[in-house]
């Protein structure tokens, strides 16, 4: 351990606490990683925490085989359709409430976002329902993509707006000598300063409605219209005696978000801590 | 937008889409599950009113206080297993040395899977007969972990906990960075030892972002519902069923919308009533500031 001024002594009960986290963390995506390797007899024949004696990729054929392409296309359609839009009427209202939030009908504005944090969406799922169904998107990606961008709103706003006020008024002082209107500043000005806080919050967004579940549950009804963690809850039932297959499937389905995760990383864990830490 | 506005007093325009969105699938649901506990509806037909008849229903149902119950009870233990965990783990974390930054890249991973992966994956690793148990030669592994209310329960804690420790660790790293240095190297001067600089510098500086953090575990603790549904949905018996869950096996399964919409409410109401007593508790102060941005 490398000696920091003022730290003389290795910090023990910091050191093993985390040895012990990264273990609990570790053993389980090693467990999954493994055994998706596994044939259905060597799963049963092998110690379960020993690498498979003969790696395969059966279980990966199978998922791939059935409609799990499907599902993931309809996962990608869903995410995407709800997280560029969530991210840019967010990004458009954090910037006028920065811009001119002594107005009253922005205060308010702001202020219904921030009391949106503190509802649980699950509790909003019945009428949300009901309106799919009045709208006649139930059954449909549609359906799943207008109130995913719904429940993201409040939290990007949140995160956006704490990024925008620190970008120097003077800059957008001179950008209005320029002439610019504030529409171009919002693109030209805010928008480039406040990457990082975009790209942490369309991850941020991006993961949760990948990951999302009670939605497509509710609202979903053909196996057609399923994402990837409907799927997986229904091969669990489907294949429910082949654990590799079963795993190998939540290895693809983790896949696409964890290269985002490693090419946004940096970006990612900066920004929450930023957005939160304050 | 000819002319621009001298203090921008024209912007309002540019939150109305956010504000439709978000009014059309996050406020109007809000006053709807207010108006549907008192209608009758089984999800397909016709919704008629039905005055206080769910009301009544669900409040004099032996079954709201013990999904009160679990519900508090999981929202109790969990912030009890995650705030000193998250805490240690964040201000280990926000310390400059390299490997710590390889650390926290490696701690990140489980918020990266689905609730649902992660529930599937468990109840696997959790089979008495082919799980961890086994693996490990560990006779105390091998139970049945899901089979169990007790155990069950604290099945529940581990995995809410496995998957939500790395957010919040995050959350104290960003806010164990922000503590002036200068602090600790008067105190050091003053010869106060690591664990003496932990509780009078360190945990009294994290005040605002342990609200942060425990308001938003608490208030998420209530959507505990993909990992509960899909790992042991509310069994055994229903040692596991939440509130979330109680409002989906009502709603959804029952085809009672009316009385899933009270408990709707009552998860909503129990919600607010929380983060405004962690406001409280935190002075009020921090907070409001946050909330302007200050």
């Amino acid at each position: 351990m490398a000696r920091t001024p003022g730290r003389e002594r290795p910090n023990w009960v910091a050191g093993v606490t985390s040895l012990v986290w990264l273990a609990i963390v570790v053993i389980p995506i090693y467990w999954i990683v493994i055994t998706s390797f596994k044939t259905q007899n060597n799963y049963y024949a092998t110690n379960p925490l020993a690498p498979p004696t003969e790696p395969s990729l059966d279980a990966y054929r199978l998922v791939v085989e059935s409609d799990f392409p499907l599902y993931f296309l309809n996962s990608l359609i869903v995410t995407l359709g709800a997280v560029i839009p969530a991210v840019a009427v967010s990004f458009m209202a954090a910037y006028a409430i920065v811009r001119s939030g002594r107005t009253r009908f922005l205060r308010s504005a702001n202020w219904l976002f921030l009391t949106g944090l503190a509802v649980p969406h699950q509790a909003t799922v019945i009428p949300v329902y009901l309106i799919i169904i009045r709208l006649n998107l139930y059954d449909s990606l549609l359906g799943l993509i207008l109130p995913s961008i719904a429940f993201a709103i409040p939290l990007s706003v949140l995160i956006l707006t704490n990024f925008i006020r620190d970008v120097p008024k003077e800059l957008f002082e001179s950008m209005r000598m320029d002439g610019a209107t504030e529409w171009g500043t919002l693109w030209r000005l805010a928008f480039p300063l406040t990457r990082p806080a975009v790209v942490t919050v369309t991850i941020y967004n991006a993961l949760t409605i990948w990951n999302g579940f009670m939605l497509p549950l509710i609202l979903t009804q053909s196996p057609d219209k399923r994402t990837l963690p409907l799927a997986l809850w229904s091969f669990q039932g489907q294949y429910s005696i082949n654990v590799p297959a079963v795993l190998a499937s939540v290895v693809l389905t983790t896949l696409p978000i964890l290269v985002l995760y490693v090419v946004g990383r940096r970006q990612l864990l900066s920004g929450l801590t930023a957005g939160f830490g304050k | 937008m000819s002319a621009p506005p001298r203090h921008g007093s024209s912007l309002g325009w540019l939150a109305v889409p956010a504000l439709l969105l978000f009014g059309g699938f996050g406020v109007v649901p809000l006053v709807g599950v207010l108006v549907l506990s008192f209608t009758s509806w089984d999800g397909l037909g016709d919704i008629h009113f039905a005055g206080f008849e769910s009301w009544r229903a669900v409040l004099a149902d032996p079954g709201l206080p013990h999904a009160l119950w679990v519900t508090f009870l999981v929202m109790a233990v969990s912030w009890l297993v995650q705030t000193p965990a998250s805490i240690l783990l964040g201000v280990f974390l926000a310390g400059k040395q390299r490997y710590r930054a390889v650390l926290s890249v490696v701690y990140f991973v489980p918020l990266l899977l689905s609730s649902a992966a992660i529930a599937i994956t468990y109840k696997a690793l959790l089979d008495p007969n082919f799980g961890l148990g086994a693996g490990l030669g560990l006779e105390f592994l091998a139970q049945d972990w899901l089979g169990e209310p007790a155990l069950a329960f604290s099945v529940v804690i581990f995995v809410v906990s496995w998957q939500f420790i790395p957010f919040h660790s995050l959350i104290y790293q960003g806010g164990a960075r922000q503590i002036p240095r200068s602090m600790y190297e008067a105190a050091e001067l003053d010869g106060a030892g690591r664990i003496r600089k932990f509780f009078s510098i360190t945990l009294p500086q994290l005040k605002y972002t342990i609200v942060t953090s425990s308001t938003l575990m608490v208030v998420g603790s209530l959507t505990f519902f993909d990992l509960i549904f899909v790992l042991t949905a509310g069994g055994p018996g229903d040692a596991t069923r939440v509130l979330a869950l109680d409002m989906y096996k009502r709603g959804f399964q029952a085809n009672l919308m009316g009385p899933a919409s009270v408990i709707a409410i009552i998860l909503v109401l129990f919600g607010l009533a929380l983060a405004l007593v962690l406001r409280r508790a935190a002075g009020g102060t921090g907070s409001d500031s946050r909330m302007e941005g200050a």
